[in-house]
């Protein structure tokens, strides 16, 4: 089941502490503690940089990768203006946050459940491993293009079972595929969590289906406001209907949203 | 400081209005600030049946600003009076129903259902939404379709204030203005957004699913102030400014050329208390205008040379 988080949210201005020193295009950022310690694996905030002008309108979506009582952490990809001018702040620097936002995954515990990460939608599994209360029954399959370096799988595969599978060119996506379907497959009676490129998720609602497996997705979008009130950031739901990714989602039950 | 102002039969604490469009039905700002402390609220556009609004993607950034082609997804004005309205703080800040239709008469049916609402304050008439391919715009570029709808929305609001939106994107504003005037319209609000767009040369694909869509941010601010000069010339109801406004210094400038109040849209996006970080900041932003009040700003704008 896909629960609420009913935490207080408010604006913030937070510090950055610092990021780490890996692949320039990928960044892991570091904030000063929001108090967001209870927050729930799969939940979002919007990052808007203090120092930003009116240049860039919307802050900007990211998952939340881990949270305790020291600090937050979030993961992404220069993919445009506003990831480019977040991965050149530096230490000190002011950070506008909101959130925690929208629902997380859920996390039962003794239930066999297979994390299935594609690409930047290993981030929030980092959080989800760390605060689940029985790690043992997990277990990561992280597909990915780029180097494993770029990403902070090690880290994670130190706690759970893991594995990964690199799709270095196009010929290798039969491969990655059969691996996401076996994965899922392998769930049967457990449950199945997805972050990853649409492309990725909805081979695994396919998989969940065909399979009779249990899974949950997170979606990503370009949103504006992530409370709820633009209605930029849609998706549709089972019964065809417009729902908003930020405030519905950002995780839906793989039967409760089209692809 | 007095920052009460008083407009087409409201009484506001302060001029600033959230836009619709920008800030749901308030109801999702509540964590941010307190609601009741607004001027007033205009909550997302209604239409008589709900509607699904337009395939994704349906908003862009652009340089100081963004284009949007919502559609008007809303769920309808029967669901908006039950589910929403009651649970709105009515009784302490303004609640300003938008009015979205595709013919007169559907105008008139529409603002049936909202007359009889205690819990509404006013009426915006929205004659100006470039996202939808019925009613919309298409009224609001002929003088002669405003007046149509004004003089209908007026005739069915059992004397709740009617406000019309205005779109920028035609020649001449004050004479649409002025059709609003003419139809009985208490007040005009404007500008609603510039019709715009947006593609990506890698895919080759416009930004927006509707292809064009709507500008709206402080890019588009000094279009908006253009208009509301010339409104103001145009009319003697009193003039809603909106357009790109981010700080009470922005506010102010539009109560400087005419306007009566002021609706804060976009920058509801550049962080969900800006609004009312904008009211805090109104005092300071008066002492540098060397105003005690809104009402001795307004309109004293000094273009002599």
């Amino acid at each position: 089941m896909v629960v609420r988080n009913c935490r207080e949210v408010k604006v913030r201005e937070l510090r950055f502490l610092g990021a780490w020193d890996g692949p320039s295009d990928f960044v892991e950022l570091t904030l000063e503690n929001p108090g967001w310690d209870g927050y729930r694996p799969g939940q979002f905030a919007m990052l808007r940089p203090s120092g930003w002008g009116l240049d860039l309108t919307w802050g900007r979506p990211l998952s939340i990768s881990r949270a305790d009582a020291e600090s937050v952490t979030f993961f992404f990809q220069v993919v445009g203006r506003g990831t480019e001018r977040m991965a050149a702040l530096k230490a000190g620097d002011a950070i506008i946050i909101w959130g925690p936002l929208g629902n997380g995954f859920s996390a039962p515990p003794d239930t066999p459940t297979t994390l299935l990460a594609g690409g930047m939608g290993l981030a929030p599994f980092r959080g989800y491993i760390e605060r689940h209360p029985t790690p043992e029954f997990l277990r990561l399959v992280f597909a990915h293009r780029p180097d494993l370096d770029c990403y902070p799988y090690a880290a994670m595969s130190e706690k759970v079972r893991a594995e990964e599978v690199r799709e270095r060119t196009p010929d290798d996506l039969p491969v990655v595929i059969e691996r996401i379907e076996t994965a899922v497959r392998e769930t049967a009676n457990g449950l199945v969590l997805a972050c990853g490129p649409t492309p990725f998720l909805k081979t695994v609602q396919q998989a969940a289906r065909t399979h009779g497996v249990r899974a949950e997705l997170s979606l990503e979008s370009r949103m504006a406001c992530g409370v709820g009130a633009c209605l930029g950031c849609v998706c549709k739901d089972g019964g065809d209907k417009h729902v908003q990714v930020c405030a519905r989602g950002p995780v839906f039950k793989a039967d409760d949203v089209r692809l | 400081m007095d920052l009460r102002v008083e407009f087409a039969g409201l009484v506001l604490k302060n001029p600033i209005i959230t836009a619709s469009g920008t800030f749901g039905f308030g109801l999702e700002f509540m964590n941010f600030g307190d609601i009741k402390r607004l001027g007033g609220i205009v909550v997302k556009g209604l239409s008589l049946k709900p509607r699904e609004g337009n395939p994704m993607p349906r908003i862009a950034e652009t340089p100081c600003g963004m284009l949007n082609a919502i559609g008007i997804q809303n769920p309808g004005v029967e669901a908006f009076v039950r589910d929403k309205l009651p649970l709105l703080p009515w009784r302490e800040t303004a609640i300003i129903a938008n009015l979205y239709a595709s013919s007169v008469q559907e105008f008139g049916e529409l603002t049936g259902v909202l007359a009889g609402e205690e819990g509404v304050a006013a009426l915006e008439v929205n004659v100006s939404c470039p996202n939808v391919h019925t009613g919309g715009a298409a009224f609001g570029q002929d003088p002669t379709q405003i007046r149509k709808v004004t003089e209908q929305v007026k005739k069915c609001a059992a004397g709740k204030p009617v406000i019309v939106k205005l779109s920028p994107n035609v020649t001449d504003i004050g004479l649409c203005a002025r059709a609003a005037q003419d139809g009985g319209a208490d007040a005009v609000s404007l500008i609603n957004t510039l019709l715009g767009m947006a593609v990506d040369i890698r895919t080759r694909r416009p930004r927006l699913a509707n292809v064009v869509g709507g500008l709206s941010g402080p890019a588009i601010k000094p279009v908006a102030l253009r208009c509301v000069h010339q409104a103001a010339k145009a009319v003697d109801i009193p003039i809603i400014g909106i357009g790109g406004i981010v700080s009470a210094e922005d506010a102010l400038e539009f109560i400087l050329v005419g306007a009566s109040a002021v609706e804060v849209g976009t920058a509801n996006f550049l962080r969900p208390d800006q609004s009312f970080r904008i009211i805090d900041d109104l005092p300071r932003a008066m002492l540098k205008a060397r105003c005690k009040s809104i009402d001795e700003l307004r309109g004293t704008l000094d273009v002599s040379r």
